[in-house]
């Protein structure tokens, strides 16, 4: 699985309250789309195009437990790269099937716009404009199969232990 | 080599001699709690098979009672999953309401070298009982719920000694800014608590701790086992349990002491508690129009009392919105039966029945467009508590019921004779 796409860089700490605000978190899906980043980057989610590439700090996803991985699925962002991802947020993008990477350098590596190849078979992120390679952290093939399969949800449901959505 | 003691706990509930950092864990899970927003119609579905009744616990906690049609929706469809399988620890509406982690601390639900898991961020909070609790998603809650077990990425550990004594009204929430402003994020670590002090910490106080862990980022967070807890545990849970001591040549990734006797009041600044605190001098005289004392971490009987006794006859600001909020029911009836609640009353706040809160910015005190709040509460990140653009300064539970007398950020020491 491998992914080329535009990227949208974020900084250090992005909590899940700016992916999902706090008053959206009983709106339906689409709702909660619409409030992606609207503190910290109002107009965002106008932009970012299906295929695109989130590049993250340190620590990207902190705080609350709530769907904000399912939100940043949503966007049709093809997958993300951080430098580091919070333990509860890489719990979320796993069990919400949101392909997440974690890469040392990589903030450094990447400017914003540039365009990333980004693979989930050996973990390396490429930056096309530069031609600089960096290895990013294996993800555990238990994870990265359930993160492709979309997340635990649909598994469950295979196995007859909750009902389909609706 | 020896193991930590959030590491002996995932090698006992994961059938394993050993674990250490880097390994992926499969455990059992001891206690699984469901709370309203996962019952959300956005979240919720409906499940059709569960792994064992006894292990569920379901709590509303988040916007209680149901502020809109939405919550009350929510709430509906997890009544009818309580009665669909029988569960029998239901926190709905009423005497039994309360925050999830501060009933799991009430009613012994964390069982010592156990595993709990919840949906809520800050259910490391339990992890002063010695117990291997963690927030998790909603999709965890329903793998957890229907097949009994879940997985865990083992980190390394932080190991905190606290010596020595707190200096009154100083509490346990300064010592954590302490912490959060020294160390900044803990990020894929577990943090161990020990120390001579413990016999001088009261549960309330040492859940503070494990509470705010979240916001450190940490995986889990744990108390060494002491008799103050397993009595705690003992007298509210009747069932047997392994406590999980660190072994003496535990490896952690570095030891810290805190002298609790050197520390005093700190206010963390809006946006995040990492590295982002100031001594109470410093901010002092900063303009505030709500301050909040509640949550998991700060609505416990030890803070209502903390803020009665600063603010015993004094009159909150006619320029603050003073709001309290109790972390249960029970705790609102023993601060009502202390007479804190009159204290507060009289001085100007609003009591609230027990519920999240204001805290997540869900009800009852949300903050408008350029308006500031001090709160002793979880989390102060950008828009938390209300608007974008207003802010979220944090304190302990004397510091913020100062500030409500004064108007602006204050040192609760000048109020306290």
């Amino acid at each position: 699985m491998e992914f080329t796409g535009k990227t949208w860089k974020f900084g250090d700490n992005i909590n899940t309250d700016l992916i999902l605000p706090g008053r959206a978190q009983l709106f339906t899906e689409e709702e909660q789309l619409r409030c992606v980043f609207e503190a910290n980057r109002p107009g965002w989610i106008d932009e970012v195009a299906k295929g695109d590439v989130l590049i993250g700090g340190h620590n990207f996803g902190m705080g609350s437990s709530r769907p904000a991985a399912r939100s940043l699925r949503n966007t049709g962002l093809a997958c993300m790269v951080a430098e580091s991802i919070n333990g509860l947020f890489y719990r979320n993008c796993v069990n919400w099937g949101f392909l997440a990477l974690e890469c040392e350098g990589i903030s450094t590596a990447f400017e914003e716009g540039d365009e990333a190849k980004v693979s989930f078979e050996d973990f390396t992120v490429t930056n096309n404009r530069t031609g600089d390679v960096l290895q990013g952290r294996v993800v555990p093939e238990v994870l990265l199969n359930t993160m492709k399969a979309g997340g635990v949800l649909p598994l469950l449901e295979a196995e007859g232990l909750i009902a389909a959505a609706e | 080599m020896g193991m930590t003691a959030i590491e002996k706990i995932l090698a006992k509930n994961s059938g394993q001699d050993v674990v250490k950092p880097g390994d992926l864990v499969v455990v059992q899970v001891g206690t699984a709690v469901l709370y309203d927003n996962n019952f959300a119609p956005s979240i919720w579905r409906d499940i059709l098979k569960i792994h064992d009744r006894e292990k569920v616990v379901v709590v509303f906690d988040h916007r209680v009672p149901a502020k809109d049609i939405v919550s009350a929706t929510a709430q509906k469809i997890g009544r009818d999953f309580v009665k669909k399988f029988n569960i029998e620890r239901f926190h709905d509406v009423g005497a039994k309401q309360g925050i999830s982690h501060v009933l799991i601390a009430d009613h012994g639900y964390a069982l010592p070298g156990s595993v709990l898991v919840c949906g809520d961020s800050h259910t490391c909070s339990a992890g002063v009982f010695n117990c291997a609790a963690r927030g998790t998603g909603a999709p965890d809650m329903f793998y957890a719920v229907t097949k009994g077990e879940t997985w865990f990425r083992v980190g390394e550990t932080i190991r905190y000694d606290f010596e020595g004594k707190l200096n009154a009204p100083v509490s346990m929430k300064d010592v954590f800014l302490h912490i959060a402003d020294t160390y900044g994020s803990h990020a894929n670590q577990n943090v161990e608590f020990g120390g001579g002090a413990l016999p001088g910490l009261s549960i309330n106080a040492r859940r503070t701790m494990t509470t705010m862990c979240a916001e450190l980022s940490a995986e889990f967070a744990t108390f060494e086992p002491d008799e103050v807890m397993l009595d705690y545990v003992r007298e509210r849970n009747p069932a047997p349990f392994e406590a999980q001591y660190p072994d003496e040549d535990a490896t952690y990734l570095d030891r810290r002491t805190i002298n609790l006797g050197e520390m005093e009041p700190l206010v963390a600044l809006p946006d995040t508690v990492l590295e982002n605190s100031q001594k109470i001098g410093e901010v002092a005289g900063t303009q505030i129009n709500q301050a909040f004392i509640g949550s998991c971490a700060n609505g416990t009987l030890d803070d209502f009392a903390a803020a009665a006794a600063v603010l015993k006859g004094n009159k909150v600001s006619s320029d603050v919105r003073l709001i309290v909020t109790p972390g249960t029911q029970n705790i609102y009836l023993e601060a009502l039966r202390h007479g804190y609640v009159e204290t507060l009353i009289e001085a100007g706040a609003v009591v609230t029945n027990a519920t999240c809160g204001a805290c997540g910015g869900g009800h009852l005190g949300i903050l408008a467009a350029g308006e500031s709040c001090i709160t002793a509460s979880t989390r102060n990140f950008k828009g938390r508590m209300g608007d974008p653009d207003s802010k979220v300064y944090m304190g302990s539970p004397a510091t913020v019921a100062a500030s409500a007398i004064k108007g602006t950020i204050a040192d609760p020491r000048d109020f306290l004779n």
